[in-house]
């Protein structure tokens, strides 16, 4: 982490300062100069990978393993980013995946196939999003705290269907997902599934009105509201969205393990929330970016990889997350300051 | 006054926000012992001049003297230790805690420098309530209990506490009974009797004549008159020193024969308790309609109501002469009305978007199908609203945080252009916007108004009203006491009115 992530817009006015060969500039106009530092972190990481492990780190399967992991938290920060761009918060992710992933492996469940497994954890997902999105919406409750009490509900809930034991897949069309056969092209199907939500989420927040309103309800709900927008109802979306990205997320974490856990997602809700940061959401909302939450993934994803490759403790893990965290909002603080 | 050197003098202070010159070179002399009033109407500058005393903002340029030493007040803490304390309108007390906590924030007595002398503090709590006249204030009591009478005792304790030489009061009397100012009044004597300065800004001239020793009027930033006897000066001159034009505002000329037609927008009986009494008023197309009063004349809430931000307790409002849903904003912007109000940041603005993206917010559904944004249709109907009221600059991709205040004021009526609003809501208007813009933003309020649109426009300056509208009621303590053409008045008349609630011979 030696790259200095330099802050994304110039202060009032500020022409950021035009460096670059000719050549360069359009991209460097079009792409948010925060975006490309990402880009410029994650470039570094795989060189650190490359040079500390250059058999292990390159290989295909381990890139593959790369992404594939990212998958399933990137979904769910995809769903995370929206809430917080509106300036909500949504702590119960990891428990949401961990309940739609328990419920759709029931062997009740398993009974209906494919289809019976992901409608469940897409409908479980959906269902506790409605749940948090009602209270958060319509019952005036505290964003942080209508979702704590939903993350220790549906992790008590997912404990007791499972009671602590592990539920095995047994459709094999689900586990056939994972195998090296249904990879497409060295692409592993979860990581398509995650290239689609990452590219309709960007569209959704860029190109339609329901994006342009959690904007402007998450950069002054009072503005939103006098504008004439119906801040509840999109509030009540925004929630209903993290709900469906965790049920999708849980259908391929399903496939991934193989398995069904109450244990599943844990901390997932922190993860997001680093990605998103670290992508340059804004926490208080009004400003946030796909791209820059998805790179958050990533990056945190490879070191992980290149620290497990290196054989380092996870304890040390986490020490390098709080660190690139504390940097990348103390870069954000210092670009909030100069506007 | 004794010809020591001021207590207080304030030199050639200026303050800039950005688009907004709030401060340009005010002078400032407090003597000790006395009580020196602030004049102004909204947005002269006089919060930001208290700030400045209390170390809150750091003027550009001035000097601050202080018993004939220039000194810094670099923060509020450094403001406190000269003896400096303020008391703001909106009371700065942490409701949670207890009164004798409150008053000793920052500076409790303690013993081996940590442990809180709790008893301690409750018995300096009791005394200095009781020489504010309110034994009755529990020390142990949480503040939040307390009425807004007591709370502002309580901030006065606290002010007190420590060893204090100035103290500033921010319309102290705006919440309070007629007992209670008594009982300030008496307050600020004693204060005066012990030698303490006190900075007393009010909008009441009566109470001004009743304690004030001298006056200072601000007007547009800069101190329009100094030191004037606060007893002796005519009500009149003060009026005219408050309200008088630094620079000669061009209002746009008026059609000459008022519009004829059905009115756009009827509001009959509508009333909120506390705020504003029922209330009837039409506005037709083409029709400026000013609602003239001073702060808490229930102005900003009859427009907000209008709107449907607060849900009335009687009446109704009719567009076209169908009644809307009360209560819904909504229902009011799908009827076409649109609203401009008082705080812009606060309340109309995406301060981290584009200006784009803050003109059509209200119009999205104009150019999307099915949800899906068409961004070039977007762009242009934007850039095509922002010309024709010439914002500046003539670029619609520009964050809306780094237009002047007047293109802001823009910007938010370029929105309900976009929107296509037939009744457009103007809180304040030109509420910080520079001196020079507003005439420009007059000439687009008329020109929208003679495309038709109704207008109903609120504002605490009374010439901007006069000059503005066609028909203007005069609102007193929440209650219309006047209704006349506005070439039918003039600002001493309604100044008058506002003040007095009857026109003075």
């Amino acid at each position: 982490m030696t790259q200095h992530v330099s802050p994304p817009r110039g202060g009032t006015g500020k022409v950021i300062p035009a460096g670059e060969p000719p050549a360069w500039r359009g991209l460097a106009a079009r792409a948010d100069v925060r975006t490309l530092s990402l880009l410029g972190v994650l470039a570094v990481l795989v060189l650190i990978g490359g040079v500390t492990q250059p058999d292990a780190f390159l290989d295909t399967r381990n890139l593959q393993l790369v992404l594939t992991q990212a998958s399933v938290i990137g979904v769910v920060t995809v769903g995370m980013t929206f809430v917080i761009v509106s300036g909500g918060i949504d702590l119960s992710v990891g428990a949401i995946v961990a309940l739609a992933s328990v419920w759709a492996t029931t062997v009740a469940t398993q009974d209906f196939g494919f289809g019976g497994i992901l409608f469940t954890a897409v409908l479980v997902g959906v269902g506790c999003g409605l749940v948090n999105g009602v209270l958060i919406a319509y019952g005036g409750m505290v964003p942080f705290i209508a979702t704590l009490a939903m993350l220790a509900s549906a992790r008590g809930l997912a404990l007791l269907i499972t009671d602590g034991r592990t539920q095995v897949v047994t459709v094999d069309s689900v586990l056939d997902l994972g195998e090296r056969d249904a990879y497409l092209l060295g692409v592993p199907p979860l990581v398509l599934v995650f290239a689609a939500v990452t590219v309709i989420g960007w569209l959704v927040l860029n190109r339609t009105t329901f994006g342009r309103r959690a904007v402007a309800v998450g950069g002054n709900a009072e503005a939103a509201r006098l504008a004439g927008i119906d801040v509840r109802r999109q509030r009540l979306y925004l929630y209903l969205l993290s709900g469906l990205c965790c049920g999708i997320a849980a259908f391929l974490l399903i496939v991934l393990a193989g398995s069904g856990q109450n244990t599943n997602g844990n901390l997932y809700e922190l993860d997001a929330i680093a990605a998103a940061i670290i992508g340059g959401t804004l926490l208080t909302g009004g400003r946030g970016t796909i791209t820059g939450s998805v790179l958050g993934v990533l990056i945190f994803t490879t070191i992980t990889n290149i620290f497990a490759l290196n054989n380092l403790q996870s304890d040390v893990q986490q020490i390098a997350k709080g660190a690139i965290i504390v940097a990348a909002v103390l870069v954000q603080r210092r670009t909030a300051s100069t506007t | 006054m004794a010809p020591e050197p001021p207590l207080l003098s304030m030199t050639g202070i200026t303050k800039s926000f950005p688009g907004v010159r709030a401060l340009d070179g005010v002078d400032l002399d407090v003597q000790a012992g006395e009580v020196h009033c602030l004049l102004g109407q909204n947005g002269a500058g006089k919060s930001t001049l208290i700030k400045v005393l209390a170390g809150a903002h750091q003027p550009d340029t001035g000097t601050i003297r202080w018993r004939g030493d220039d000194v810094t007040l670099r923060s509020p803490i450094a403001a406190m230790r000269l003896g400096i304390a303020t008391i703001y309108q909106e009371l700065d007390l942490v409701e949670h805690l207890s009164v004798a906590e409150n008053v000793h924030l920052g500076h409790e007595p303690t013993a081996a420098g940590f442990v809180v002398r709790t008893r301690a503090a409750r018995e300096s709590t009791a005394a200095l309530l009781a020489r504010l006249g309110h034994p009755e204030i529990d020390p142990g009591r949480l503040v939040g209990e307390l009425s807004a009478a007591q709370q502002q005792i309580v901030s006065m304790a606290r002010a007190l506490s420590h060893d204090v030489r100035l103290i500033v009061m921010d319309e102290p009397s705006a919440a309070l009974d007629p007992d209670e100012v008594d009982n300030l009044f008496r307050i600020v004597g004693d204060l005066t009797a012990a030698g303490v300065a006190v900075v007393y800004i009010s909008h009441r001239l009566e109470e001004i004549r009743r304690i004030g020793d001298r006056v200072t009027v601000l007007k547009d930033g800069r101190a329009v008159a100094g030191g004037l006897p606060a007893r002796s000066t005519p009500t009149r001159e003060v009026v005219a020193l408050m309200t008088g034009r630094t620079v000669e505002y061009v209002f746009p000329e008026r059609p000459s024969a008022p519009p004829p037609g059905e009115p756009v927008l009827s509001v009959r009986g509508l009333s909120r308790a506390g705020e504003f009494a029922p209330l009837d008023l039409d506005v037709r197309g083409g029709e400026i309609v000013g609602l003239a009063g001073l702060v808490g004349s229930g102005r900003s809430e009859i427009l907000e109501t209008v709107y449907g931000a607060r849900r009335p307790d009687t009446g109704r409002v009719y567009v076209d002469g169908s009644p809307l849903r009360t209560g819904s904003v909504r229902a009011a912007v799908r009827a076409g009305l649109g609203l401009a109000p008082e705080e812009r940041k606060a309340q109309a603005l995406l301060m981290l978007e584009s200006v784009t993206r803050n003109v059509s917010v209200s119009a999205l559904s104009r150019f999307s199908r099915a949800g899906w944004i068409d961004q070039r249709a977007e762009r242009g109907a934007a850039r095509a609203a922002t010309r024709e009221l010439s914002l500046r600059p003539d670029n619609p991709s520009v964050p809306v945080r780094t237009l002047s205040g007047g293109n802001q004021q823009k910007a938010v009526l370029a929105r309900w252009l976009l929107r296509g609003c037939r009744v457009l809501l103007l809180d304040e208007p030109t509420r910080g916007v520079d001196v020079g813009a507003r005439a420009e933003l007059y000439a687009v309020v008329r020109r929208l108004a003679d495309e038709g649109l109704a207008v109903l426009m609120v504002s605490s300056e009374v010439p901007e009203v006069l000059g503005l509208a066609d028909r203007v009621l005069v609102l007193r303590e929440g209650s219309v006491v006047h209704e006349a053409p506005a070439r039918d008045l003039d600002e001493h008349r309604v100044l008058d009115l506002v003040m007095e609630g009857s026109p003075a011979s």
